[in-house]
């Protein structure tokens, strides 16, 4: 192929655009919540229609604890986060692990609740409307948790191994925007779910 | 300067063996590659369903007619509604949203070209779901073989003592599947248009198409996003035993309703939106005049994207709800007609005083415009809830919809294919097949579903497998299933012209219709990356920049 001519002549240097990682991820964000949304209107319209019992008031506990856990989670990540910026790697691997950890307690807590629920109060999904509503919108929150566990620790590997530096927290920054995600809508089923349902 | 200066020299075409270009298109990332992709695959589901359409007109030609039993029936009626939205009309649309939008924005590829390549094979593997329940689906004696309880798969018809087996499985499972793809796809479009716009092009100066896009994006992620929610609840309640719309339990069949509409009428507008983009793209170089009213165009569409997110009841006036939510949603359904009714007057604004040239694909835009306007002054009439509450269920809203459907989306698609063919394939689609394809389809269109609207009027219900002899729907249903064997007719033309046209076509050169955008300012067919130097913007016209550097 022979030089050809330039049609077009050459760029300008300030031309800058946001960046697809993030706008990505907030797309993302705006289906997710889409999806939360129409699991929380279930929730509400089948509160108090169960026909059956077992009944919110009866079996449920706050799980004030583990709330505690998931929320203080979004503020090491966003440390975590600042920490790779800055490209102080030990304290970004300090509190990226400790986010993982403060995600897994959360789970665990989930877990020991269903355990709870199912062997002690019988409800399962299939028991009234209260099981069906409570563990679909419960369990889609707690699906989302693990997912971002998943990520998270993936990416403590590659810390662990040396391959997390300084160029890499734009990428970080859009798992950490995930998190956020994820432990926002915990605080929008915890409302729906031990506030207002009971 | 001419437009051959700017040709890029062609890409050297070695031959290679058959399976090597096979696996080439199979694991492609190239956005051009997998438009073309969605494009074909879309173009195989419209014929089979096109056929299923045929075969229920054949049946319903005659009273008392025994072409295809009553189950049969029910299952034709649900695959043809179901394949026509989701495995057509979606992912033809795409398909051009794929191909073009990179190249308008002067872009090499999509933000992220893997999520591309996986989002259409989600979508196509979902197509292939719904039709592998026609072997996979016997479950237990006496289940169908194939979906059988409507597009919209009304509860409690879905649950498991109503539809045994598996044919609601698979009907499920590719919405959810291609519902995944089409999101990832929406994504993928977004951070395209906002993150991969070349130097200078500036929101206010991308092309209509890409901004229409912009909004149909935005609307799939706010529409298909509660689909997927509602089919994962119709999963747990027909795997698990869940009662979310269980009668028996307290649960509510309405529920499934909404969440179905909420979904379902913005769909319409994911639609019809993309073929708004593509009148805007056409009807101005066709007209030899910019768009007009560029900005009342982008505000429309933002309009039109945020108040059909409210309107879905108007599906649902007759099943009960309160006269507060009939009038708000009458209230709406009518506001969605204002920035409508916008948009074809600037259409016509640009049409005004222009040097129209009537090339096919000009030809469907004209019929598209009086097409859809028509359309929507039946939707206006059915947003009224006193009067839909006579006319719902009727043929009347079969006419309707397929006014929006087929006299919009697929002359806006066929407008499209005439126009862009010369991009993607390097030759002109012939104009005299063409402009018989067209006159046919024309012709058959209005043959069809003109006259649907008179049964309607006249209580025929949809639905139904057969009539009664003797009641006034006799002659008009016969000539309705003639009018679906011309555009039968017509369609077959149009396949024949994609295939001549391929080998023995005109050659297009880079830009046989003298247009403004810059897709036109690469090769025909554009090579892998598009641009050998990234271009840079100065105007919502880059190529009359270029072709008049006198006027700058
Ligand atoms: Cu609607």
């Amino acid at each position: 192929m022979s030089a050809m001519a330039n049609p077009f002549p050459q760029a300008p240097a300030t031309w800058r655009l946001p960046d697809r990682g993030k706008v990505a991820m907030a797309g993302l964000i705006i289906a997710e919540s889409a999806i939360f949304t129409i699991f929380v209107v279930a929730y509400l319209f089948y509160v108090g229609k169960s026909l059956t019992g077992p009944t919110p008031r009866e079996v449920l506990e706050t799980p004030i604890f583990y709330t505690i856990c998931l929320l203080s989670s979004s503020l090491t990540i966003h440390f975590a986060a600042k920490s790779l910026a800055r490209e102080r790697v030990g304290a970004f691997l300090g509190l990226w692990v400790l986010t993982i950890v403060l995600g897994g307690t959360f789970m665990y807590g989930t877990g020991q609740e269903w355990h709870r629920l199912i062997y002690e109060h019988g409800l399962t999904i299939s028991t009234n409307l209260f099981g069906t509503t409570y563990y679909s919108l419960v369990g889609l929150h707690a699906f989302h948790v693990t997912a971002g566990l998943v990520m998270l620790s993936i990416v403590a590997i590659f810390a662990v191994v040396g391959r997390v530096q300084g160029e890499q927290s734009r990428r970080v920054e859009v798992l950490s925007m995930y998190w956020h995600f994820v432990d926002a809508v915990w605080v929008v089923v915890f409302t729906v779910v031990y506030v207002l349902g009971r | 300067m001419s437009s051959n200066a700017i040709t890029i020299p062609g890409v050297q075409i070695d031959e290679k063996p058959w399976v090597d270009t096979l696996h080439e298109w199979v694991t492609t990332v190239d956005h051009k590659r997998l438009g073309v992709l969605y494009i074909l695959y879309a173009l195989l589901f419209l014929v089979v369903a096109g056929v299923e359409a045929l075969i229920i007109r054949i049946q319903l030609m005659f009273p008392h007619n025994h072409f295809v039993s009553p189950q049969v029936f029910n299952r034709l009626f649900t695959m043809h509604g179901t394949t026509m939205v989701f495995f057509m009309g979606m992912p033809i649309l795409f398909g051009f949203a794929n191909y073009l939008v990179p190249l308008m924005i002067g872009a090499r590829d999509m933000a992220f070209p893997r999520l591309n390549a996986f989002s259409f094979w989600l979508s196509a593997m979902g197509g292939f779901l719904l039709y592998f329940s026609l072997v996979g689906a016997n479950g237990l004696y006496g289940a169908g073989n194939a979906p059988d309880a409507g597009w919209w798969a009304y509860a409690p018809l879905t649950a498991r003592a109503f539809s045994p087996g598996h044919s609601t499985d698979y009907w499920t499972l590719a919405l959810l599947v291609s519902g995944f793809g089409s999101i990832g796809t929406a994504i993928n479009i977004i951070a395209t248009i906002l993150c991969m716009r070349c130097p200078g092009m500036k929101l206010n100066r991308m092309p209509l198409l890409a901004w229409l896009n912009l909004v149909m994006a935005g609307m799939v992620l706010l529409a298909v996003s509660p689909l997927t929610a509602a089919q994962f609840m119709l999963l747990i309640d027909r795997y698990l035993g869940g009662h979310f719309f269980d009668t028996q339990a307290g649960g509510s069949a309405m529920l499934w309703m909404h969440f179905f509409w909420i979904f379902g009428h913005p769909e319409v507008y994911v639609l019809i939106i993309p073929c708004f983009a593509f009148m805007s793209e056409i009807i101005p170089v066709f007209s030899r005049k910019p768009i007009f009213g560029y900005p009342v165009m982008v505000a429309a569409t933002v309009c039109i994207g945020f108040v059909s997110m409210s309107v879905w009841a108007h599906h649902m006036f007759s099943v009960g709800m309160n006269s507060y939510a009939n009038s708000f949603f009458t209230i709406t359904t009518m506001a969605v007609g204002v920035p409508t009714g916008i948009k074809i007057f600037n259409w016509l604004g640009t049409m005004w005083g222009g040097k129209i040239q009537f090339k096919v694909p000009m030809l469907f835009c004209i019929a598209f415009l009086f097409q859809f306007l028509t359309a929507g002054l039946t939707g206006i009439m059915l947003g009224s809830a006193a009067f839909d509450s006579q006319l719902t269920l009727s043929y009347f809203v079969v006419a309707h919809f397929h006014y929006t459907l087929v006299g919009g989306v697929v002359f806006g698609v066929f407008a499209a294919l005439y126009y862009w063919y010369p991009k993607i394939t390097g030759r002109i689609l012939n104009e005299t097949l063409g402009k018989l394809h067209f006159w046919l389809f024309l012709i058959g269109f209005h043959l069809t579903f003109d006259l649907m609207h008179i049964p309607g009027l006249l209580g025929m219900p949809r639905r139904i497998y057969t009539y009664e002899p003797g009641r006034g729907w006799d002659t008009v249903n016969l000539l309705i299933s003639v009018g679906g064997f011309i555009q039968a007719i017509a369609v077959v033309i149009f396949a024949a012209n994609l295939v001549v046209s391929y080998f023995k076509g005109k050659k297009a050169g880079n830009d046989p219709w003298d247009a403004w955008t810059l897709e036109w300012a690469t090769s025909s067919p554009p090579p892998a990356y598009n641009f050998a130097s990234i271009p840079l913007v100065a105007s919502r016209r880059p190529l009359w920049d270029l072709k008049h550097p006198e006027d700058q």
